[in-house]
């Protein structure tokens, strides 16, 4: 059997159709996510037009040192992972799980960095609203409530890292057995749709929590 | 290959524009422009967003059904916010009816 056969599956009359519905697929899952993130990022808008000086004290209550360093991993994963997807294209396949390895390093440096360097900071100084609270000052509870959304926010994007990262082990794995052709690399395209999804994420949380306000 | 190969030296090109963007948007909330600081931060942040999407993801070469489910999520997260933020600005608009007063009094204590 021709090798460009026996990368297309019988539902689909080429591979060109069977690549754009795969990644037709992701791109709704995406949308779901949109929807998912959208309602928590529609929730703090309004918080944060009720309490804005809370929320803007909350928010320089942040490392913004660490957010940027975190943001630039981000970026550099996405980098990564868009080069791993083009030697995928490409049949390189020591390029590809070396890049594939590299973004799930540069994923995993992020969420340490989050839970272990931040989280675990802002839990010490008593900024974990119901289990660590300490500060009392002007506005607490408006800071209280901003940093309720800073930790579900920053947790639920951690936890999309950690699938992620998931599924990177999962697609070095079948890399190692050579199941990725140019004909065939879906699963690689549709992991770095997901994965830069999440850097997407990232970069609105970021200047929504560490930067709206204000560090003059 | 199937889709579109983007050259290494454009993707490099867009993440050097994406650490660009990521430090000009940290100088700018160093700056005080009021109201401004807002505007330029979540502006910042589509032109990074969009870089990701057209380039990183392919956005740019792909087909129009991506397009249009992309546009979709975006149109209905719109609705979501318009509505929700209009709903804050109309509350104050209308008096509350006195004779609600004592209920509200009511359930305060």
């Amino acid at each position: 059997m021709h090798s460009s056969t026996a990368a297309l599956a019988e539902q689909f009359d080429d591979l060109q159709q069977q690549q754009e519905a795969s990644s037709l697929g992701m791109w709704v899952f995406l949308a779901t996510e949109v929807m998912f993130f959208g309602g928590l990022f529609t929730a703090y808008i309004l918080y944060r037009n009720f309490y804005l000086p809370g929320f803007e004290a909350g928010s320089r209550l942040l490392n913004v040192r660490i957010g940027a360093l975190n943001t630039a991993i981000l970026l550099c994963s996405s980098l990564t992972m868009a080069l791993a997807v083009r030697a995928a294209q490409l049949g390189k396949k020591g390029a590809l799980t070396t890049f594939l390895f590299l973004t799930l390093l540069l994923g995993l440096a992020f969420v340490a960095v989050k839970l272990g360097l931040e989280w675990r900071h802002d839990y010490l100084e008593g900024f974990a609203p119901g289990v660590h609270w300490t500060f009392h000052g002007p506005d607490w509870r408006h800071i209280e409530l901003f940093f309720v959304f800073y930790f579900f926010m920053t947790g639920i994007h951690a936890l999309h890292m950690v699938v992620g990262v998931g599924i990177l082990t999962a697609l070095i794995l079948m890399a190692g057995r050579g199941k990725f052709s140019p004909q065939r690399y879906n699963a690689v395209e549709v992991a770095g749709l997901y994965w830069h999804f999440v850097d997407i994420v990232w970069i609105f949380l970021y200047p929504l929590l560490y930067l709206i306000g204000g560090r003059y | 290959m199937v889709d579109h190969v983007v050259s290494t030296k454009l993707y490099i090109l867009v993440f050097a524009a994406l650490i660009a963007l990521t430090a000009l948007t940290t100088g700018v909330s160093f700056i005080d422009l009021g109201k401004w600081n807002t505007v330029a931060a979540l502006a910042i942040a589509v032109c990074k967003a969009s870089l990701v999407a057209l380039f990183f993801m392919h956005l740019k070469w792909s087909s129009g059904l991506m397009r249009i489910v992309l546009l979709a999520a975006f149109v209905w997260f719109a609705i979501l916010v318009t509505l929700t933020l209009a709903d804050e600005l109309a509350r104050q608009w209308t008096p509350v009816p006195s004779s609600w007063e004592a209920q509200i009094q009511q359930q305060v204590r």
